[in-house]
């Protein structure tokens, strides 16, 4: 076999932890190898070990049959081997071309950049590989998706052959979804190898040669993608079955816990976002907001959590009118809230796990005596939800959160506020970034909060969980509530319909 | 990459600031080996210059005295930083302290004890009020607090004069200073029979390192002071309430500072005085609070550096070495505390090499 990459027999031990425990990874050359895995099942530590960020405690790496020692970036550069990171890191007021010519400039005889030549290259290695990149156009002009793809001219610019890509679809949209695909396939015909990071098996299904499997630390096995079903792939990774769908039964909604009425917020621009937007959600059901994204969502969810005021309208939460009240004063009524952006608002990254816990009740009985913090108490309740949650972390609710896997972050967010008994679950992108196992865990911890009678009003970008979740279907395009349907009479053309506003529904409210 | 402690970091910064200042010295033509011994004579009191004269318990005295003012501004930076804030102002608040302190230990007759802790109290208010201005500013206008906290210590500097000119009883023979305080109003020595001024004001210094420690780490106050330090936005999210807390913190920090112009002035002045220039022992928190990494410990340990380094620019200038080369020192260690995750780059090369030699032999 021709191998591009061979780590064989890898092991990496960290104080307390075995990240990688006898892992082989062989990526045979010229396809498209994914390497799946949970959050926290090791991947990360693996490419870095591969990057040189890490270096194995046991184990040897081959690329190109020939055996070498990584020890730090460079020498993966010099090998071929190039990363596209999850996370682009591109700078915003640079074009194209001086984005990827950064730290590899070529010189005019004169010692000046010679840019024209540079965008000379940048449009040739664009147009071999079909990646449609306009090299004179600044990154904050241009989309997501073509950020990714100069993302890619960067490896291709340095001659990488082999191409880390990290969790690539994770910020794109279907379509852009579709479009990397077709360039992926594009750079192995041009003869270059792909590793494939991810935790979505749709993507693997449809692109990737061959998987190879990792879960909490251990190798647990590779297969060519032709033999296996979305299903046991799945298995292999969580380790038992998984359904993709939540059991649950009718609900029996009770009376109207909140009550949006004539809402109208703006955005930071000042320009009007949610417009005169009127919804109820009863106990004991769980309404899905669907919509694309940037159509109201966000400044809907911070009108209702008290984080900004409302232009007009009003929010009712059990009776009792809160638009105007202080966010604190919104959680004492009964409001939880798992937060869209789990770093900016969920959590406080430089605190402890266990911290991070009682961030709301931090100076309430029993968190707090006298003005004094128990520090038992906390460390009781962080035990507590760290063990039915299933918060995996180094060093348990003393890890500094930062250091925590995203997954495992999403986890204590959504431990944290469903524990907190409110009468009200506002769940935003619950399951963003998580992989399956996590996933089926959180819906079905969504559906038993439903099952106890609260109200659960899921705001998601992602159609599937929309539609997998919710008892009602509430959709918003452009600020405005196009129509609220039962889920029993909702497609998903319908819905796609009304969340680009080319349909309306008028439904009588409950 | 391995990560290194605070504490680590700070003592090789130390160092390679001693080793800094030392080639500088060099240069100039002076005998590095005298910056050493000024500073041994500071730590403990023995003169290598003159071994003859023996053990003299003045030298640690004094430099003690002068960590007292500096471990105040340095908790005073520590805690606006612990809650996101650059506390600059520490001259104004410093220099307020000092006149309020100067206010009730001239007016308000009180027993001897109790006299002195009233003027400390009433620095402490008085800084607090000073860095409200600030504080407010930045919780309600979003209003950068070092701008107007530098504004605020040009307006406490001459504001100072003005009062003392204009309120309080100046000296008719120098015209320079207020009278001298009651004797009641002074704090007791300490000095063990040396002419150092050392003095009981050691005592609040002890209680405010508690306090700080106490509030940061124990108090539900210090943990929503923490979160809004590191997440402003994700503090607001969770209910706390952002704006108070940054005014309190600034308030907090500007009393820590007023407590130590009370305590100068009370402990060393003895008399009203009228500012000049600035002391910089605002300034000098800042470093204390760098070296320190805001935690008490680091915060104990950079006043006693800080201290040192002052004591000893004394005992230099007796070498004929210029007093200006402590505060040299002083910063060869800021720079090197500066560029920290550059050491910290250099200790992982070291390291990395160790182990490299390590699995080849």
């Amino acid at each position: 076999m021709d191998y591009a990459i061979e780590m064989l027999n890898i092991t990496k031990d960290f104080p307390g932890i075995r990240a990688n425990d006898n892992i082989t990874l062989q990526v045979e050359r010229n396809t498209i190898h994914a390497l799946l895995g949970e959050n926290g099942a090791g991947k990360s530590t693996l490419m870095s070990i591969l990057f040189g960020l890490y270096q194995p405690t046991s184990g040897t790496i081959k690329v190109n049959g020939q055996e070498v020692k990584i020890t730090d970036p460079n020498i993966a550069n010099d090998l071929g081997i190039g990363m596209v990171h999850q996370h682009f890191k591109l700078i915003d007021n640079f074009t194209v071309t001086e984005n990827i010519i950064l730290g590899k400039e070529p010189k005019t005889k004169f010692g000046t950049v010679d840019l024209k030549n540079a965008e000379k290259r940048v449009a040739e290695l664009s147009e071999q590989y079909g990646l449609k990149v306009d090299p004179k156009a600044k990154i904050s002009d241009i989309g997501v998706g073509m950020q990714q793809r100069v993302e890619i001219l960067k490896m291709l610019y340095r001659d990488s052959d082999i191409l880390i890509f990290d969790e690539p679809t994770a910020v794109l949209t279907p379509q852009e979804i579709n479009e990397l695909m077709d360039i992926m396939r594009n750079l192995i015909k041009e003869g270059k190898t792909i590793l494939l990071i991810t935790h979505k098996l749709k993507e693997i299904k449809a692109v990737a040669d061959t998987f190879t499997v990792l879960r909490k630390g251990r190798y647990i096995g590779t297969r060519k993608v032709a033999d296996v079903t979305e299903e046991e792939m799945a298995e292999m990774m969580v380790g038992r079955a998984v359904s993709f769908t939540t059991e649950k039964k009718e609900a029996t909604p009770g009376e109207v816990v909140l009550e949006i009425r004539n809402l109208n917020v703006k955005d930071v621009k000042g320009l009007p976002a949610v417009k005169d937007f009127s919804l109820s959600v009863r106990a004991g059901e769980i309404v899905g907001l669907a919509g694309i994204d940037g159509n109201g969502q966000t400044e809907l969810v911070y009108a209702l959590t008290g984080l900004v005021k409302p232009e007009s309208g009003s929010v009712i939460l059990k009776g009792t009118d809160i638009t105007n009240m202080s966010i604190r004063e919104h959680y004492k009524r009964g409001l939880s809230h798992v937060p869209e952006d789990r770093h900016k608002h969920g959590l406080i990254l430089d605190f402890q796990l266990r911290e991070n816990f009682v961030i709301h009740d931090y100076d309430m009985e029993p968190y707090v005596k006298g003005g004094i913090l128990q520090n038992d108490e906390i460390d009781r309740q962080s035990v507590r939800l760290i063990e039915e949650f299933d918060v995996r972390s180094g060093e348990g609710k003393d890890s500094l959160t930062r250091s925590m896997s995203g997954g495992n972050q999403q986890k204590a967010i959504i431990a944290r506020e469903v524990d907190r008994s409110a009468d009200l679950l506002l769940v935003v992108q619950p399951t963003r970034g998580l992989d399956v196992g996590a996933i089926e865990s959180v819906h079905s911890r969504i559906v038993q909060e439903r099952d106890k009678g609260r109200a659960v009003f899921l705001v998601s970008l992602e159609l599937d969980e929309i539609m997998n979740l919710s008892d009602r279907i509430a959709v918003i395009h452009d600020g405005e509530l196009t129509g609220i349907i039962e889920r029993k009479d909702a497609t998903e053309n319908e819905l796609g319909l009304m969340m680009s506003g080319a349909l309306r529904k008028e439904s009588k409210q409950a | 990459m391995k990560k290194y402690s605070s504490r680590t970091i700070s003592l090789l910064a130390v160092l390679l600031g001693l080793l800094l200042a030392s080639l500088l010295l060099l240069v100039t033509g002076k005998n590095p080996l005298d910056m050493f011994s000024a500073l041994l004579c500071s730590l403990t009191g023995f003169d290598l210059s003159a071994p003859q004269k023996g053990f003299n318990l003045m030298y640690p005295l004094n430099w003690l005295l002068n960590c007292l003012p500096v471990m105040l501004t340095g908790l005073s930076v520590a805690f606006a930083y612990r809650t996101g804030m650059f506390n600059i102002g520490g001259e104004g608040q410093f220099i307020v302290g000092s006149l309020a302190a100067s206010a009730v230990a001239l007016f308000v007759p009180l027993p001897p004890v109790i006299h002195p802790i009233v003027c400390v109290i009433a620095g402490g208010l008085a800084g607090a009020c000073w860095a409200f201005l600030p504080g407010m500013l930045k919780a309600l206008r979003n209003i950068n607090e070092v701008v107007i906290c530098i504004m605020m210590n040009y307006i406490a500097l001459y504001f100072n004069s003005w009062v003392v000119r204009t309120f309080l009883p100046v000296d008719q023979k120098t015209l320079a200073r207020t009278i001298q305080f009651p004797a009641s109003a002074s704090f007791a020595q300490l000095n063990f029979g040396t002419s150092s001024k050392f003095h009981f004001g050691f005592l609040i210094v002890i209680v405010c390192l508690a306090l700080y420690w106490f509030i940061i780490e124990k108090t539900s106050f210090g943990f929503s002071l923490r979160a809004t330090g590191f997440n402003k936005e994700g503090a607001r999210y969770a209910g706390m309430s952002t704006n108070t807390n940054t005014i309190l913190s600034m308030m907090i920090a500007g009393a820590f500072t007023g407590i130590a112009g009370a305590i100068v002035t009370l402990g060393v002045y003895s008399y009203g005085r009228i500012f000049t220039t600035f002391d910089n022992y605002g300034f000098d928190g800042i470093s204390v609070a760098l070296i320190g990494a805001c935690k008490t410990s680091g915060i104990i340990f950079g006043g006693l550096l800080i201290g040192l380094l002052k004591a000893a620019g004394t005992t230099l200038q007796l070498l004929g070495i210029s007093k200006e080369i402590a505060q040299l020192i002083q910063a060869c260690i800021l720079i090197f505390i500066a560029i920290q995750y550059g050491i910290v780059v250099v200790l992982n090369k070291i390291d990395g090499r160790r182990k490299e030699s390590a699995t080849k032999s």
